[in-house]
């Protein structure tokens, strides 16, 4: 049986995709090696991990201006991943999700999607709707 | 949102396809953030160095820079926030040809844009600084957060696009902190301590930022015993939004806002706080600590030196020698660094084997092919906010006060 959990309107396209998940923090400046795709700073509990092409769930966005303009550089490599979806973004990613076209949503009813999803779950997200299905659990 | 007639009139492209872009990027923002409206902003603050830009970035840029001059020039002041490279110093840092390319492109484009190359982020210290109730759209979150704290303007972190976009269409989306009710603090901590120095400073706004932890969180800093200092505060301020993503605080009695503490909550009740004490702070630093260390890297930036800041570093390496294989690199802005030069500092320092760089913040200037060329792994810092984020480039940091930075960098290890 599908799952789904109900959020804030979003960003971007309509995507599905397969989840990555952590109790953890998000900024494209400070975690990522963006030439390589992988989370490289060595605290990130998703470090050594490839983003690409994932949907990442985390918890909130993390200071850095930057990650406006890197989601975009990271999409014209091919190097992004295909969605994030978060408990509370601060404004950087929100307006980085706006500028790339990436999808992006937040606030859910439910609480905390760090909670709700788990790594390796298959999931759509209809950003225009305001829902997250959880197709098959990983 | 609502939208009033010129809005509507960009929206359909009567102002070109540049204004274009820039309202319909700021209403899918200001739709994600439920704003109301748009408000007139005074100046806009431009995140925009070449590492994050990227050749796909620059591109863009230059499709906007090849448009009717009338339909790309920005409608209020619009500055930058440090580059990708300093034309002067970037071959003492074994930065690239390719790297100098791109940066000359890219300041192309925004000159065409009529933005101003201010390449700071301490343009409330020397370019314009804004005034209590003063709607901003500024980049850089050490910047945000000081004009938003410091001085009671209002601006949300506004990534290099949307800052643009800003500058483009002369307002921004009324959410976050241009309404009042984001603005009341939600946590406490009380100071049972008094920091020493700038990089106790930064270490206070890292473990605030580390408990608060949320932009859309106000951390209150109650029980100072003494004045802080306009550096002071630029280096709390930097770690907190840093650490925290932290776009505000208030400090009763020294920040505007917060002229009492019940104030400072926005007239509810103050909330029992959580306390700061010395200890707090040493474990911050021995969160960092690698004494004995060879230093490959001294950094004195994140954010760029204030002239007192520049005149300090010169008086502790007079008379001293920047020991062979460890490197020391201060940046400060362009309007700063002409001063230095005029006043004999930027001798002073690069006589005792210092680097002074302009326009440029270190983390923000490849920080990656930089450690790589050089051979660095060990940087030794006073810059809270620069140990948070280096880690992320491959880099070993410690946090260390100014003074024991230049005694390591004299002898060549982590004193």
């Amino acid at each position: 049986m599908p799952i789904v959990l109900k959020c804030h309107r979003g960003i971007g396209p309509a995507v599905t995709g397969t989840a990555l998940v952590a109790d953890d923090n998000f900024s494209a400046r400070y975690d990522l090696d963006r030439l390589k795709g992988i989370f490289s700073r060595p605290a990130h509990k998703l470090h050594g991990q490839s983003y690409v092409g994932k949907v990442l769930v985390l918890v909130t966005a993390k200071g850095g201006v930057a990650s406006a303009w890197m989601l975009h550089e990271m999409a014209s490599r091919g190097l992004a991943p295909k969605a994030i979806v978060f408990d509370r973004t601060n404004t950087i990613l929100a307006q980085g999700a706006a500028f790339a076209d990436l999808t992006l949503v937040d606030r859910f009813e439910a609480g905390d999607p760090t909670r709700l999803i788990r790594t390796g779950d298959e999931i759509e997200i209809d950003p225009a709707e305001g829902r997250v299905t959880i197709l098959n659990r990983g | 949102m609502r939208l009033d007639d010129e809005a509507q009139a960009m929206l359909a492209g009567e102002a070109g396809p540049v204004r274009q872009w820039a309202i319909r990027h700021q209403i899918a923002v200001g739709e994600f953030f439920d704003a109301p409206d748009f408000v007139p902003v005074g100046q806009a603050h431009i995140m925009a160095d070449t590492e994050s830009l990227g050749e796909a970035g620059v591109r863009w840029l230059e499709g906007l820079a090849a448009q009717p001059v009338e339909q790309r020039r920005v409608r209020i002041p619009t500055i930058t926030d440090p580059r990708g490279l300093d034309f002067n110093s970037y071959k003492r840092l074994r930065q690239t040809e390719a790297m100098a390319e791109i940066e000359a492109r890219a300041i192309r484009a925004f000159e065409a844009l009529g933005v101003l190359m201010t390449n700071t982020c301490i343009n409330y210290q020397t370019i314009l600084p804004p005034v209590r109730g003063e709607h901003l759209a500024f980049g850089d979150t050490g910047v945000v957060i000081y004009s938003n704290s410091v001085l009671g303007a209002r601006s949300n972190f506004e990534g290099g696009p949307s800052a643009l976009a800003a500058g483009l269409t002369g307002r921004t989306p009324r959410y976050g902190f241009h309404l009042d009710v984001h603005r009341a603090g939600t946590r406490h901590f009380a100071l049972r301590c008094r920091p020493r120095g700038l990089a106790d400073w930064g270490a206070l706004g890292g473990i605030v930022g580390r408990a608060t932890n949320s932009y859309w969180e106000v951390p209150v800093v109650t029980g100072l015993a003494q004045q802080p200092s306009s550096d002071e505060l630029k280096h709390f301020g930097a770690a907190l939004a840093s650490f925290g993503s932290v776009a505000l605080f208030h400090m009763p009695g020294i920040t505007p806002e917060a002229p009492t503490p019940e104030a400072a909550f926005g007239g509810r009740p103050v909330p029992e706080p959580t306390a700061i004490a010395g200890e707090d702070i040493a474990a911050f630093y021995a969160g960092y600590d690698a004494k004995g260390d060879k230093v490959d890297v001294v950094v004195f930036a994140a954010p760029q030196l204030s002239l007192l800041e520049m005149q300090k570093v010169a008086d502790l390496l007079d008379g001293r020698r920047v020991r062979e294989g460890t490197s020391l690199i201060v940046a400060t802005s362009p309007e700063i660094k002409s001063a230095a030069d005029r006043m004999g500092l930027t001798q002073r320092i690069e006589g005792a084997g210092g680097i002074v760089a302009a326009g440029v913040c270190f983390y923000q200037s490849y920080a990656r092919e930089m450690a790589e060329a050089n051979g660095w792994t060990r940087l030794l810092t006073n810059s809270a906010k620069l140990v948070n984020i280096i880690g992320g480039y491959g880099y070993k940091p410690t946090l260390a006060s100014m003074e024991r930075c230049v005694d390591s960098a004299v002898a060549g290890r982590i004193l």
